[in-house]
């Protein structure tokens, strides 16, 4: 019992890092992980910069669609739904 | 982030009827967002807009077909997977997912796995200036990871689509998912960690 509780060394802990955020991790070891990080303020930043990275992926905004690929769009649908049958 | 459709149910059933608001309503909210994830798949910017292309043709035909078990934008991004997956003639079922092991370099750690070089605490990246620095290297970070971390960094993160949904999209199984995911995230934050480290002003 001793071996299982022991606490996560910080290589461990980082790896897990997805798991927590995703809720896989069971509940005894999510408690394991959230020990580690109480004490742990290395590993903490490095899953408060986890959270920021995703943040920052999360507001790449797409490009507005161009009138022209627009139009081309509105073209094929009048095509494909005028005359299905011929479609390709 | 991410613009949604109205009335998903609503905007079917437009569709059905051949309404083209609802598909010019569709394709605003989609087109640029399936070339950009088409390009997880395709080298060139106009191989992505060809796969997108032919992803509407596949939507048009198959608006019919489509049963509503899964939504509307996991079913244009599955076919849009799919349809890039047929272009590129590569199959995706025999790329290797490898097996989960540490993606934080080693030589962060010493022998007992504690940090050698603990992340230096960021200012707050979420502040507009910073990220308009930070993004461009995200991107260019996420550009330069193997294609199935790509796709599923793509999915989950630029998109906003759930584990479920990913899976659904690139037929991977939840674990495998989660695998790609955590390499994915690991190696965009160590791409902006410098920048972000001492402030980004
Ligand atoms: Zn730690």
């Amino acid at each position: 019992m001793t071996f299982l509780t022991r606490d996560l060394a910080c290589q461990q802990a980082v790896e897990l890092v997805t798991d927590y955020l995703e809720g896989r991790l069971s509940r005894r070891h999510r408690k394991r992980f959230e020990r580690h990080l109480a004490g742990c303020p290395n590993c903490s930043a490095y899953l408060d910069q986890i959270r920021q990275t995703i943040n920052l992926t999360g507001q790449m905004t797409p490009e507005s669609l161009e009138p022209a690929a627009r139009d081309e769009l509105i073209d094929l649908f009048r095509k494909y739904t005028r005359d299905p049958d011929q479609a390709d | 982030m991410v613009r949604a459709v109205g009335n998903e149910a609503d905007l079917l059933g437009r569709l059905r009827e051949h309404d083209e608001t609802a598909f010019v309503e569709l394709v605003e909210a989609y087109h640029t967002r399936l070339v950009r994830f088409a390009q997880t798949f395709v080298s060139s910017g106009p191989a992505a807009e060809d796969v997108a292309q032919d992803t509407w043709v596949a939507v048009i035909k198959g608006l019919e077909r489509f049963e509503e078990r899964s939504s509307l934008q996991t079913w244009l991004f599955r076919i849009c997977a799919n349809r890039a997956r047929t272009r590129s003639g590569i199959d995706y079922r025999l790329l290797p997912i490898g097996a989960p092991g540490a993606t934080v370099g080693r030589d962060h750690f010493d022998s007992k796995g504690a940090w050698i070089d603990p992340p230096e605490p960021w200012p707050d990246i979420d502040d507009r200036l910073a990220a308009a620095t930070l993004a461009p290297l995200a991107l260019a970070a996420i550009d330069g990871l193997p294609e199935p971390q790509r796709q599923v960094v793509t999915l989950r993160d630029v998109e906003g689509l759930s584990s479920q949904e990913t899976c659904e999209v690139l037929s991977i199984s939840e674990a495998n998912q989660r695998v790609l995911l955590h390499r994915a995230r690991t190696r965009v934050r160590a791409a902006i960690a410098p920048a972000s480290r001492g402030g980004s002003t």
